[in-house]
């Protein structure tokens, strides 16, 4: 997902014969659905884990504005330009929210964004992966907008009161993007062979990518167990991808593309579809930056960085001039 | 490295009359420049008719370990609710 594959602290579950009497009480809080709030006590892991997360997540809205904003000069349409530029205004939004709620747990945003740049921290694998046509907007909007709202959703409810939070905001946005997405796939699907072409192109490059998003299969991962006893991971990776293809789907068919699966087929006793796994060596090679656009997207960040120094410090040094007349006015 | 632009609790009033309320806090150098980014990153839709900022270091909140002495008090003075008194319903609508 927008977090993929966040370590927690710790080699499992710790069980609650081991649990110190503050952390007893803890489990005892997330397990009747109580919030934990910056201020309250809190394992070191938990904390730890949670920075993780949720800055691999803001990452992830930033970083994920360049594919899309690769397209905003080339809009078909005014109106396609003034929606595009809107859905990734939003994305700088949900960044701005994730980066603030991690702030609370006692990280910098400065040192967050140098572990960005520096690799430390991670972004999602789907935005190393280019935006070639309009139709990619099309797909981007609907799969993979459509893939972080399923894990964004259940999220909501997560244990640490300022990701819910920011949680909540973000899906009332989330539904704008998967919508116009869509929108634009209908209008290539009912257009000219062209476009159709293009339209299942877009999906044939989309698909697999979006399907990692959810990550490798976690059912017996230790992490994930303990980030599920913590609440701030809602469901199994497999859950979700699994809810992800039985909702995209009938979607596909109802635009008269094709998912690029020929083993894809209803399974009536599990009530879902079966459907083949991504290649999962191209998703770790991906995350450990040898996708096709990971330099450029680092490159595009760092350049940001390092363009907006001047910017940064100059509006603090004048905040800061400021403040001193005012004070010798006074 | 410099220092990092102090932040900023963002406050917004809805359309509907109602107080202003907490939606979250930004980065900015000044009050003016919070105010500014609390527009946009806030209110995209329409969501406020005044922003209230407030750094966020001049905030003091109480302690969360004094949440017991400081509100549990009050919850056993049941009589501060109206649903503590039985008004016969001959009484009429009160
Ligand atoms: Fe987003
Ligand atoms: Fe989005």
């Amino acid at each position: 997902m927008y977090a993929q594959m966040v370590k927690s602290t710790g080699k499992g579950v710790i069980l609650r014969e081991e649990m110190s009497p503050e952390e007893r009480a803890f489990q005892d809080r997330i397990d009747a659905g109580e919030k934990i709030e910056p201020k309250d006590w809190m394992p070191a892991g938990y904390r730890k884990t949670l920075i993780r997360q949720i800055g691999q997540h803001a990452h992830s809205e930033i970083v994920g504005q360049l594919p899309e904003g690769n397209w905003i000069t080339r809009a078909p349409t005014l109106e396609r330009k003034a929606i595009l530029l809107a859905k990734v205004q939003d994305e700088a939004g949900h960044g701005l929210y994730l980066y603030c709620a991690a702030e609370t747990l006692g990280i910098s945003r400065d040192e967050m964004t140098e572990m960005l740049l520096d690799g430390r921290m991670k972004y999602s694998s789907i935005f190393n992966y280019p935006t070639l046509t309009w139709a990619d907007m099309g797909a981007v909007g609907w799969l993979v907008d459509g893939a972080a709202i399923m894990n964004q959703v259940p999220l909501q409810r997560t244990s640490f009161g300022p990701y819910a939070r920011a949680m909540i905001r973000i899906c009332k946005e989330e539904s704008f993007h998967q919508r116009q997405g869509f929108d634009i796939m209908m209008t290539m699907a009912r257009g000219t062979d062209a476009q159709r072409a293009m339209a299942q192109d877009a999906l044939n490059r989309f698909w697999y990518p979006s399907l990692m998003m959810f990550g490798p299969s976690d059912k017996d991962s230790v992490h994930s167990a303990q980030s599920m006893a913590w609440r701030i991971k809602m469901n199994t990776n497999d859950e979700l991808r699994q809810k992800f293809v039985d909702q995209t789907v009938p979607q596909a068919e109802y635009l008269g593309l094709t998912v690029p699966d020929d083993s894809l087929s209803w399974n009536e006793d599990k009530g879902g579809y079966d459907f083949a796994e991504p290649d999962w060596d191209e998703f770790f090679e991906v995350i450990s930056g040898n996708g096709p656009c990971n330099a450029d997207r680092l490159a595009a960040r760092t350049k940001a960085w390092d363009d907006g120094a001047w910017v940064r410090e100059g509006l603090l040094a004048h905040a800061e001039k400021k403040r001193a007349r005012e004070r010798a006015a006074q | 490295m410099t220092a990092e632009w102090p932040l900023w609790e963002i406050f917004i009033r809805g359309q509907h009359g109602m107080s202003h309320r907490h939606m979250g806090s930004l980065h900015a150098p000044d009050a003016e420049t919070a105010i500014r980014n609390a527009r946009d990153v806030y209110t995209r839709r329409n969501e406020g008719v005044s922003i209230w900022v407030v750094e966020a270091a001049a905030i003091t909140a109480s302690s969360p370990s004094a949440k017991g002495p400081m509100f549990d008090p009050s919850e056993s003075k049941v009589y501060r609710h109206p649903s503590f008194y039985d008004i016969p319903d001959d009484v009429g609508a009160m």
